[in-house]
């Protein structure tokens, strides 16, 4: 429970089912220090106003509660790979190690020893147990907030004993639920940042752990110097904005190299890819999908899926071939296939 | 079922308390400073509190300030004798590094503000040596803090034989006596101590009432300022109801006398006991003497105190570990760390603490439950590792 209106609605659902719930929010960081200029953070999750929401929704749900610290293992699983990435040039997205190695993993585990068999969480995705006795996961409902990307790591164990009540509802209907059992979250806004990161300055997140700033040069498609930078991880792959440079055309990044400290600019058709190979890929039959299968892929989370022709590689990787070129491939994202509304798997573009 | 070991944390009011409060908040309404007889009757409430609280621990009522607790009763002292004596040039503060927040953050406070600190270290028995005192004190020491007991080992500190240390060198002594009185015997005197603070809802009386013992005599200047109540050393209307339900909690500490740390000293020993003999991988932590009666702290290997709290809690039973952060989740405590124990243990420990309320059955639940509760939770650590 983040304190949020998904996760406090499908709480109620649960409750109001009959189930026995245990209501469990994960302390992630340690709040006074990501807010030390005490701003408040509005949209994102975890701060201590939320996890005192949590504890309030509970308390309206008639249900224990209880905040777990999991600053350590957020750091060392999350935090930490999420400023390597950086630091190589690559975008991450800390919300699928989240969900993968703390909520499915860590926190699963723990409410298995208090005797809890199943986690239920307030993303918006669907499990299903298909005729062969298969997990499926599929997108949520409401196709504007679908959150089966960040889950494509799930495991057909960690599957088995997930639980996703709001999967199946649009997200006004949630509202209107929390409204209904007059849970105070109801019109808390969705959360969009990074949540450990305030103010949405990755700057200068990164550089409070650890990462120097190493100014470099900014160059053209053609190596032509057009400018410098503070240092690679202001950049990710695809960003229009804050380049500091002056063109007659709109310029975007189309390639970090960190191991030189330099950003390529270039014209948006510089950004098009129409084929990319990801790493440490999860299908989430267990089995990869036979070489040439067709599919639709999303290489971020608010990316139109397109058409795709699959090809699995050794050493769990695969290949993706586009039907059409995609805009912005970015290294360190990951690439989901889909079978209509079903999640084949997923992967870390390379 | 529902069992509570947390009576550090805080007591259930006794009923009778709760007769005394509810006859005084429908009753005694009256502003204690007020001329009336209304006021009269509430000034009266008080004055009797005041010698309640003042017989328990062996003190004169005139040198009792009731404030809202220990944490104010602690702010009081340190600040207020840290300020009243700034003018000498004693601008030293020495206390343990295992006093309760309210001295320790205090002390932070003061140095940001110019003072200089130190705290005394502590070993793996919890408590303080006399010989660190004796090194850390200086001739501007102004006053020296050291808990009488340990609100998470629930270890005695040797309060006399420091104060006369401190005193030595010219230092005034602060105790935080909040986990002993209505658990030890206390004498202010006999401790021989300038001040001590105490609270209320450690020992069934109600949140919200305190008080800090001054030795008369000792200079302090208020940090509440305002009307002239209390002697003009804590400003503010008087909460006539909590202080007369501390007065009452006093009262019912005296009457049940020794006889109450006898009885709770025997089921702690049986609980400490019990976890040793059948939960293998249990240490208790720090001395086990001198203690509380009703205190056990113990490291359980390879379990996340956090999850067993929470899986005892599930079974009805309220245990804790040391220290709570605000939002209710766990930080490893300062107290085991100042006592040298490394993080992982000091994230395996539970805090069990007894009192008026527990009986034998309770503490066998516990020690039925508690093995299978360690075990479920030490096969899901084999499992990931």
């Amino acid at each position: 429970m983040s304190g949020g209106v998904d996760s406090s609605v499908a709480a109620a659902l649960l409750a109001r089912e009959g189930h026995e719930v245990i209501g469990l929010s994960m302390q992630l960081y340690d709040h006074s220090a990501s807010q030390p200029r005490g701003r408040a953070r509005s949209g994102t999750c975890c701060t201590i106003d939320d996890l005192h929401d949590a504890r309030r929704v509970a308390t309206r749900l008639g249900i224990p509660h209880y905040i777990m610290n999991f600053e350590r293992q957020f750091d060392e699983q999350v935090v930490s790979n999420f400023v390597q990435e950086y630091a190589a040039g690559r975008t991450p997205i800390p919300c699928v190690h989240c969900n993968g190695d703390l909520k499915f993993a860590t926190l699963a585990s723990r409410a298995g020893a208090l005797g809890a068999p199943f986690v239920a969480t307030g993303h918006y995705a669907r499990v299903e147990k298909d005729a062969a006795g298969l997990y499926l996961l599929k997108r949520g409902v409401d196709p504007s907030k679908d959150q089966s990307y960040f889950l494509f790591t799930l495991t057909q164990e960690q599957l088995s004993h997930a639980i996703f009540p709001v999967g199946a509802l649009e997200k006004s209907t949630v509202r209107e639920l929390a409204r209904e059992l007059g849970l105070t979250v109801s019109d808390k806004p969705d959360s969009h940042e990074i949540c450990f990161v305030a103010d949405g300055d990755h700057a200068s997140f990164l550089e409070g752990h650890g990462v120097r700033a190493a100014p470099g040069a900014i160059h053209d498609i053609s190596g032509k110097v057009l400018g410098t930078h503070e240092g690679v991880h202001h950049f990710t792959v695809g960003q229009r904005k804050g380049l500091g440079l002056s063109s007659p055309i709109r310029l975007y990044v189309v390639g970090i190299d960190a191991d030189r400290g330099a950003v390529t600019v270039g014209p948006r058709e510089a950004l098009e890819r129409t084929d990319l190979t990801a790493s440490r890929v999860n299908w989430i039959a267990g089995t990869p999908p036979s070489p040439g299968a067709r599919a639709t892929a999303q290489i971020r989370h608010r990316h139109r899926e397109a058409a795709v022709s699959i090809l699995p590689l050794e050493d769990g990787r695969v290949a993706a071939r586009f039907d059409e070129p995609q805009l912005a491939v970015a290294p360190g994202q990951a690439v989901v296939f889909y079978e209509e509304e079903v999640v084949l798997g997923g992967g870390w573009i390379d | 079922m529902r069992i509570y070991f947390d009576h550090n944390a805080t007591t259930p009011v006794h009923p009778d308390v709760a007769d005394v409060m509810g006859r005084v908040l429908r009753e005694h309404y009256g502003n204690a400073s007020s001329v009336h007889r209304l006021g009269q009757e509430a000034k009266a409430v008080l004055d009797e509190a005041r010698t309640s609280v003042a017989t328990l621990i062996g003190a004169e009522p005139s040198e009792l300030v009731f404030t809202s607790g220990g944490t104010e009763a602690d702010n009081l002292a340190i600040r207020g004798v840290a300020e009243a004596l700034e003018p000498t040039g004693r601008r030293h503060l020495i206390a343990t590094a295992i006093e309760h927040e309210a001295v320790l953050v205090t002390l932070k406070a003061l140095a940001r503000r110019g003072w200089r600190t130190t705290l005394l270290p502590v070993g793996l028995t919890g408590i303080v040596e006399p010989g660190a005192l004796e090194d850390a004190l200086t001739d501007d020491t102004a006053v020296v803090s050291v808990m009488h007991a340990n609100n998470e080992l629930g270890t005695v500190q040797p309060v006399a034989e420091l104060a006369r240390l401190a005193h030595a060198r010219g230092a005034l002594f602060h105790t935080d006596a909040v986990q002993s009185i209505g658990k030890l015997r206390v004498d202010a005197r006999e401790l021989g101590v300038d001040l001590l603070a105490l609270s209320a809802h450690k020992f069934n009386g109600p949140k919200g009432a305190g008080a800090l013992w001054i030795r008369r005599g000792t200079r302090l200047t208020p940090i509440l300022t305002g009307g002239k109540h209390e002697r003009t050393r804590r400003a503010g209307t008087e909460n006539v109801p909590a202080i007369a339900g501390l007065g009452a909690a006093a009262r019912l500490a005296m009457a049940k006398g020794a006889a109450e740390g006898e009885r709770v000293a025997v089921l702690r020993d049986r609980l400490e006991e019990g976890i040793l003999a059948r939960v293998p991988g249990t240490v208790v932590n720090g001395a086990r003497e001198p203690r509380v009666p009703n205190t056990t702290n113990i490291s359980f290997e390879r379990v996340e105190a956090e999850s067993l709290l929470i899986a005892l809690d599930l079974e009805g039973i309220a245990v804790s570990t040391g220290a709570a952060c605000s939002s209710g989740t766990l930080e490893p405590s300062h107290v085991l760390r100042a006592m040298g124990l490394p993080t992982h243990r000091a994230q395996n420990s539970i805090r069990f603490s007894l009192g008026a309320g527990n009986t034998e059955e309770e503490v066998d639940y516990l020690l039925e439950k508690l093995p299978k509760a360690v075990d479920k939770l030490r096969s899901l650590t084999a499992r990931r590792a």
